[in-house]
């Protein structure tokens, strides 16, 4: 399969594919972390995550339609306003919904699974029935379109460097909070033990409405990013949710740094097998691959060293 | 026999002029005898199957998904046969009776589809159904419309390969669309390798067949074809295949979701669809699927269908104008929208002339038949239920519309069945 290509096109192909991989890798990142945050520190398995995406979409283009008609000369920037707004509205309705619907689940995990799905159906209905059935374009800032251009075959999309720049962030920041404040010390304490942790004055429902909003908050701001790359639509959200939960699944749910190795590893794998075989068959190639690993540790790639 | 829709209707106000007496006539014999109900001994000289038929209307099906996930593509259409069924209403309705609509919704769920359409046929018994949009709902309710005797109006250009009695086809079928815009890149921008690029289902496969055996017919080169699962998300891969491919024309039949993803990434990825080089010819994005693009990521793409909006025939100013006025001044009109007004009127007409909601006359009727007014221009219907139409390829402007830059002299003949196509 390499013999049809020169050297220097093989070399320039794996740069190429080493490229789109790290971007794929920051697009499944992004997915992932507010999921694993959820599933992994509390064990909700939120099938609604790609709807809290969409929200963050939708905010986005509320923002753009704002910018554009009353502050047309700032709407270069309007981006970074969106994220924000992206991550307070998702986090917003994450601590409704852990609130109202949530709490009350947290022994039945299996109902947790099929409330979350019925949530996805009511928002998707809702964005419905708000925006409208068909898609919207979001139109994004000149600054973010276009690419750089390094030899003759190689351009890097700068929406890609964006979103790769945005994993990096949320990720650092995510890390931060959770191993190095006092936050995250009472989070990880609540995971280990929870009877333990309510018994030295955690106020576990707290971390958990907490941790449940930013879980769906960071869902929104990659929902807003994607604005830049997918499409925006009420059932959108569903496109992104099989590779999330792969990702997650594979990483360990209960380990951060699994997810972003478990991401790093799948999206490597299937951008350079999809250039040498067919999109679909690579999807086939990479989902039979990760079977196999999880047959052999069922517990994913990292799992989190408890006694029990 | 030409129907015009709009000067058809004096003609058919000369044959109504005296079937009322002989209505009225038969009503009292039947009532005195046998005191049927009214309204079925009436509505008797043009129903003989039982359909729901009356002295002033005529019940009809509407079957699309409102929800779910193809209710981005499907609204269109049902916007499309209310304001038809409407407008007929408006001119006097179909045999002096008024359209009455029933609507279902699919669900985007092809099972629905199936139970959907068996209720309309036989618990609402209309006269004729309008709607599906994808392949596989139609496959769905085929065997349904063929057990008890419907008529479906299917309004989505579509693979081919199938032919039922019970189905009339005014999208168009594969060859149609396809082997028109190939002749066209080939002859007028001189293209000579092709990269063909969909999505992973029935359609564009079908129809990604088809382009290959045309472009190798022509002398031509197919450099990479390659199938995304529907829904994905990541097209960087296969961009870096056609960048170091080089080919003339990127030949694209992404759907959904997935092609809001393509054409954003293409552009980021520093490909300039208004180069040209390479040109990009779709037969998957009408003005409808640029809405969710955006029309600065899709401007300078080539799209080969048979309508475009911006069609500038007289037709098509006042269908427009129409469609504004009812459904609001944003709403953009796209090919199968289009597809799915003819098929109320082309009902329309065909019951008039065969002069009866009877199924099989109705069916009896339609080859032959045509349509001067339609948005497209000129129609007809092909002995095999397909159109005869005219294919055209548009230029993608900036604001999301097409310019038409081409059109076929003559109407194509349809075509479901091709030799050496498959």
């Amino acid at each position: 399969m390499f013999a049809e290509y020169s050297t220097s096109d093989l070399i320039s192909i794996f740069a190429m594919q080493g490229v789109a991989g790290l971007i794929l890798f920051s697009v499944f990142v992004l997915m992932a972390l507010g999921l694993a945050i959820i599933f992994g520190q509390m064990g909700v398995i939120n099938m609604a995550h790609g709807e809290f995406m969409i929200l963050g979409a939708y905010v986005t283009y509320l923002t753009s339609h704002l910018f554009s008609t009353y502050l047309p000369g700032f709407f270069s920037v309007y981006f970074i306003l969106a994220m924000i707004l992206a991550f307070i509205a998702a986090g917003a309705l994450g601590a409704l919904v852990e609130w109202a619907m949530i709490r009350h689940l947290y022994h039945r995990p299996l109902d947790t699974l099929l409330a979350t799905w019925g949530l996805s159906l009511i928002l998707q209905q809702t964005y419905r029935s708000v925006f409208g059935a068909r898609e919207v374009g979001v139109t994004l800032p000149d600054w973010l379109m276009g690419s750089v251009k390094i030899t003759e075959t190689i351009e890097l999309p700068i929406n890609g460097l964006f979103v790769m720049c945005l994993a990096l962030g949320i990720s650092t920041a995510v890390g931060i909070l959770m191993y190095r404040s006092r936050w995250g010390i009472q989070v990880r304490a609540v995971v280990q033990n929870r009877p333990m942790a309510g018994a030295v004055g955690i106020n576990t429902a707290r971390v958990d409405r907490i941790t449940f909003a930013l879980g769906c908050g960071i869902a929104g701001v990659a929902g807003s990013a994607f604005t830049m790359i997918g499409s925006t639509g009420p059932t959108s959200g569903q496109l992104y949710i099989v590779d999330t939960f792969l990702v997650v699944v594979f990483g360990g749910a209960t380990s951060l740094l699994g997810t972003i190795a478990s991401a790093f590893s799948i999206s490597q794998a299937q951008s350079t097998m999809e250039f040498f075989m067919s999109g679909s068959m690579a999807k086939v190639l990479t989902l039979l691959f990760v079977v196999l690993i999880l047959m052999v540790r069922p517990q994913g790639l990292f799992t989190l060293k408890v006694r029990r | 026999m030409k129907l015009s829709i709009f000067k058809g209707s004096d003609a058919h106000t000369h044959t109504f002029a005296s079937t009322p007496k002989l209505f009225d006539w038969k009503v009292c014999l039947f009532a005195l005898a046998a005191s049927l109900a009214g309204s079925g001994v009436q509505a008797a000289e043009v129903n003989t199957t039982g359909l729901a038929v009356t002295a002033t209307t005529v019940k009809v099906g509407i079957l699309h998904s409102a929800t779910g996930t193809m209710a981005i593509s499907e609204t269109g259409s049902i916007q499309a046969e209310k304001l038809a069924i409407e407008q007929i209403n408006a001119m006097g309705g179909v045999l002096g009776r008024k359209i009455e609509f029933i609507q279902e919704d699919g669900a985007s769920d092809w099972p629905t589809f199936a139970e959907k359409s068996k209720k309309l046929l036989v618990n609402d018994k209309v006269a004729a159904v309008f709607g599906c949009w994808t392949s596989a709902s139609r496959k769905a309710v085929l065997p349904i419309f063929e057990q008890y005797n419907g008529m479906l109006y299917y309004p989505t250009f579509y693979e081919g390969l199938e032919q039922s009695k019970n189905v009339i086809y005014t999208g168009q079928e594969a060859t149609q669309q396809i082997i028109a815009g190939i002749d066209w890149v080939t002859k007028t921008k001189g293209a000579k390798s092709f990269y063909l690029l969909g999505s992973d289902y029935i359609w564009p496969r079908t129809s990604n067949k088809i382009a290959r055996k045309h472009i190798e017919k022509l002398g031509l080169k197919v450099v990479g074809e390659e199938y995304y699962p529907l829904g994905h998300t990541q097209f960087n891969s296969v961009i870096n295949k056609i960048k170091l491919t080089k080919p003339d024309v990127i030949y694209g039949i992404v759907v959904g979701g997935s092609n809001v993803a393509f054409y954003k990434q293409l552009k980021a990825a520093g490909i300039d669809m208004t180069k040209e080089k390479p040109l990009l010819l779709t037969i998957s994005v009408t003005e409808d699927e640029i809405l969710g693009i955006g029309g600065e990521n899709m401007q300078g793409a080539y799209a080969s269908m048979k309508y475009f909006q911006s069609l500038p025939n007289a037709n098509n100013k006042k269908f427009v104008a129409d469609f504004k006025a009812r459904w609001g001044k944003d709403v953009v009109i796209g090919d199968v929208t289009q597809a799915a007004y003819l098929g109320a009127w082309l009902w329309k007409a065909a019951v008039e002339k065969a002069g009866s909601f009877d199924v099989d006359k109705v069916r009896a009727a339609s080859p032959g038949l045509e349509l001067t007014t339609a948005p497209e221009g000129y129609v007809k219907i092909h002995p095999n239920h397909h159109l005869w139409s005219k294919t055209r390829i548009g230029h993608a402007r900036p604001d999301g519309q097409y310019d038409v830059v081409f059109e076929t002299k003559e109407l194509i003949e349809p075509d479901p069945f091709p030799k050496g196509y498959q």
